[in-house]
């Protein structure tokens, strides 16, 4: 293992309000909000905050504040980020409150995406709580003129053996002036000892939620604010020829329409003409926008769906200039076969469909832009409003200091602030939207709040893209002797590390290939990128081969991965035998290289699914599919239960077995888990997009089918709970789901299912 | 421009506001009261349900020259005190995930649990089908509402 340097240890730990004179300890501001009186028990507020470091602050009364660094996006870190803090620092739960934090450099990662912020986190969130805990203990310690070793901490009150005590508010001050503690001098406890972490905790804003509160990015008010809507190419690769706004500017409350030039996506290099609306209420902002009258032109080619199809079919059946990974001699593998299994998989683009549509506050002024919404990526929207606004002073390329004090110069005129989101996927990664908003108040001259309807929102993604995956196996004396994915993809390729997930380094002659098309389609990352679909495929055609070649699905995986063990085991003993790291890259040469994950975690997960699932248990009348995948750090195994219901086969349950190594907080792992199943099953099941000459064939729910509560199975969570370092969940489950029910249609049917949405494949289904 | 008196929550209030205006935008933009959310804007994923007169309606195909004097109820007015069983249960199970849509699934299920007291998993199933969960929250929704159906 390699041990990760954090590199921001230190500078988080000193106190915010030196380098910011607090000023993200500001709340936001909704008094003007007109909600209903919060009668509900409400904390005592200290009458002074004392800074203990960026994460955390105590009030006089031993109230702690704690500043949750990673945007919301639904996969609860508002919660259990400020919980491993509040852990290490040794204080009840009930005496802390937790706030948003801000972008703020002196956080690392401040990202919602790849399943990374409780892995990433893991480390510096307990030093944040252990190195505030130190100070405490080291400002009493003080004032009782002892050594700071014969003192104890429990829940906020520190002791000091001889019967006396101090609380976190008594000393806070104290604490607050204290130098912070080296590294080595911070302990931090012993999972064992653990109060919180691993306890089941409501969601901190669940009364908010509950109760209406404005808390989304589309709930931001400002005074003076006014609305703004935009009116974008109806099609991919148009671009604006002329628009007349004379209907418009007749709307009441339309202030004024702009034309305005902006980012498709990335970069300078994609923009694409737009026409904003500033109105003095949403409602007029879209009636003004309904008004204008837009004559567009072609810019790049208008693309069709089926064109798409007929390019990634030709590309999965060609041969790639050079493989991304091969093992063995594929080739001769697939000559010697005694049969060879052959399927296409196909997949459609997806849009991310966040309930909140895309939105975002801004007031741009002559030296500073404040910035409110919901986005995944604060620092890479800021990075791109900064340079927009032609803030970021020339600078030698050359000269990295200069570069850095440039932009910190133009970065602190940058005042963003997350709001929770109304989901994310992916979709908020992108802030094509902030810098929509940026422009539009610039040229308006005012606070405005943009908001893209349901139809902007939807027919201006950066989907999913459509993939197909060709998977081939060769088959000898009925064991699997060769393996061949090929993928072909719209925009993007499946990352090189994906060609290290399972059944990679289990057989001994494999080989993955990938092609790809441009296209002026923008694509992204959609939750759990590339293997959303590749998982689907992977799984599917591994539980076919089991079929034709007379094995249990699962055992035949235990298999695979026993095999894997070995490879693995082969490195493991050079790594004992050779300490000398060139010796040992050349004797590791001869070897299969390894996978992405750790076949023994993978098999226990696999096992704990047909136990729990009771998949050798025939007499229980449901039919069964297996499905299991390694992504984003977790290990994820899952059992459909499907039962036929009017000659229709109907998914009863799903068992999930989860090893993400430590849960921090089981009440919203669970529901994130169930929530990621669901999506996946949804999105297999419905989830159909695609273009006609550059334009997207649905707009609003009234065409494009989301799963709904009646087609929502009960999902049955289990846990490995192996107790080792977090790692995330707002992504890993969704991946194997298709799979598992598609293999458990297979076994109710007899039909297999090979391109998504099932309901447009099967007769049955659909 | 046409003036409206709306009684919302209880209490009467004066609006101007266009005739085709939705009450879904009158709520959020003139009175103040966000915690009804817009999704799609035609009626079909649910996130903007309010009552009237004690009916779930979705707020955004309603334009304001269409209440007259029907009283409207919005999720701040559920209950003063965030005490509704429905409520109640919200917490006791932690529904939400991202939250966007749960205050049009709290209205949605408010109305189900007045019509019927102690409904079934099917009649669940279709009272909540107008109602999307993006994060796929449907498990804990169901449960939530039988929960409340015994509080």
């Amino acid at each position: 293992m390699v041990k990760k340097k954090y590199k921001f240890d230190r500078r988080s730990f000193l106190k915010l309000s030196a380098a910011t004179g607090g000023g993200l300890m500001l709340g936001f501001n909704w008094s003007s909000c007109n909600s209903p009186q919060d009668v509900r028990p409400v904390k005592v507020m200290p009458k002074e905050w004392y800074d203990i470091n960026a994460f955390l602050k105590i009030g006089d009364n031993g109230l702690v504040t704690i500043f949750s660094p990673n945007p919301e996006i639904g996969q609860n870190v508002k919660t259990s980020m400020p919980m491993i803090i509040a852990e290490e620092l040794d204080v009840s739960w009930e005496d802390v409150v937790v706030e948003q934090a801000g972008l703020n450099d002196w956080f690392s990662r401040q990202v919602a995406g790849g399943s990374q912020s409780i892995r990433h986190g893991w480390k510096s969130l307990r030093m944040a709580g252990a190195t505030a805990k130190r100070m405490l203990v080291n400002a009493a310690a003080k004032e009782w003129e002892i050594d700071p070793s014969e003192c104890s901490v429990s829940e906020g009150v520190i002791s000091n053996g001889k019967g006396d005590k101090l609380t976190f508010g008594a000393v806070a001050k104290a604490a607050s002036t204290m130098d912070v503690p080296k590294e080595e001098d911070v302990v931090l406890k012993e999972a064992k000892d653990y109060k919180i972490i691993g306890t089941d905790r409501s969601n901190v804003d669940i009364d908010n939620i509950i109760t209406g509160k404005p808390l989304f990015g589309i709930d931001t008010k400002r005074e003076g604010m006014l609305y703004a809507t935009v009116l974008r190419p109806p099609a991919f690769g148009q671009k604006l020829k002329s628009v007349d706004d004379s209907e418009a500017l007749k709307v009441a409350g339309v202030k004024g329409v702009y034309k305005i030039n902006l980012p498709l996506r990335q970069g300078p290099d994609r923009t694409v003409d737009k026409v904003a609306v500033v109105a003095t209420s949403t409602w007029a902002a879209m009636k003004g926008k309904k008004a204008l009258k837009a004559v567009w032109q072609e810019d790049t080619p208008l693309e069709n769906t089926t064109n798409h199809k007929a390019d990634l079919t030709r590309l999965v059946n060609s041969t790639a200039k050079k493989s991304v990974r091969k093992d063995g001699d594929p080739n001769k593998a697939f000559a010697e076969a005694d049969e060879v299994i052959e399927k296409v998989f196909e997949s459609p683009f997806l849009p991310h469909n966040c309930m909140e549509p895309m939105n975002f506050f801004a007031h741009v002024q002559a030296d500073k832009v404040e910035l409110v919404g919901p986005v995944q990526t604060p620092a890479w929207s800021r990075d791109r409003v900064v340079k927009m606004l032609g803030w970021i002073d020339e600078f030698d390329p050359e000269d990295k200091e200069a570069k850095k004090a440039a932009e910190e110069k133009a970065y602190a005129k940058v005042d963003l602030k997350m709001t929770r989101m109304g989901g994310g996927f992916g979709r908020r990664l992108f802030g094509d939207f902030v810098m929509d908003a940026t422009q539009i108040s610039k040229v308006a001259g005012a606070p405005i709040q943009l908001i893209w309807s349901r139809e902007d929102d939807m027919a201006g993604g950066t989907y999913r893209p459509a993939i197909h995956y060709k998977l081939r196996a060769a088959i000898k004396d009925k064991k699997i002797t060769g393996y061949h994915l090929i993928e072909a993809a719209v925009n993007d390729n499946m990352w090189a590390s994906l060609a290290q997930s399972f059944p990679a380094s289990a057989i001994a002659n494999y080989q993955v290939d990938n092609h790809k098309i441009e296209s002026n389609i923008t694509t992204g990352a959609w939750r759990a990128p590339y293997t959303n679909f590749l998982a689907s495929a992977e799984q599917c055609f591994l539980d076919e081969v089991a079929q034709k070649i007379g094995k249990d699905p699962i055992e035949m995986r235990l298999e695979l991965l026993a095999e894997a063990k070995k490879v693995y085991d082969q490195h493991a003993k050079l790594e004992e035998e050779i300490k000398d790291e060139e010796k040992l890259k050349v004797a590791k040469k001869g070897l299969m290289p390894k996978g992405n994950y750790e076949p023994d975690r993978f098999i226990a997960a696999i096992k704990m699914a047909r136990d729990k699932s009771g998949w050798n248990n025939k007499a229980s009348g449901s039919h069964l599919g297996f499905s299991a995948y390694y992504s984003h750090n977790t290990y994820v195994a899952q059992v459909a239960h499907v039962t036929m219901v009017d000659d229709k086969p109907k998914v009863d349950k799903v068992t999930c077995v989860v090893d993400c190594g430590l849960v921090i907080n089981p009440l919203a792992a669970t529901n994130l888990i169930q929530g990621g199943v669901i999506d996946g099953i949804g999105h297999a099941m419905f989830g159909d997009f695609g273009f006609e000459n550059g334009q997207p064939s649905m707009d609003n729910f009234n065409q494009y089918r989301l799963i709904r509560m009646p087609e929502a199975p009960q999902i049955e969570v289990h846990y490995v709970n192996n107790g080792k370092s977090p790692t995330g969940l707002g992504e890993p489950t969704l991946p194997p789901a298709g799979a598992a029910i598609a293999n458990a249609f297979h076994s109710a049917t007899g039909e297999r299912l090979y391109r998504q949405p099932y309901v447009k494949e099967s007769k049955v289904l659909g | 421009m046409a003036t409206y008196t709306l009684n919302i929550n209880g209490k009467s209030q004066t609006i101007e506001a266009d005739s085709d205006t939705p009450l879904l935008w009158v709520l959020r933009d003139t009175v103040g009261l966000v915690g009804t959310k817009y999704g799609c804007g035609i009626a079909q994923c649910g996130a903007c349900t309010i009552h009237v007169d004690g009916e779930a309606m979705r707020s955004c195909s309603l334009p304001i020259s269409a209440i007259g004097e029907k009283s409207i109820t919005t999720i701040e007015g559920l209950s003063a005190d965030a005490s509704h069983p429905l409520q109640e249960a919200w917490r006791q199970h932690d529904v939400p995930q991202c939250g966007y849509c749960q205050a049009g699934q709290i209205m949605n299920a408010a109305a189900l649990l007045k019509n019927n007291a102690n409904p079934s998993d099917e009649d669940i199933d279709s009272a909540m089908r107008g109602n999307i969960c993006r994060c796929g929250t449907y498990n804990r929704i169901k449960a939530a509402i039988k929960t409340a159906a015994k509080i």
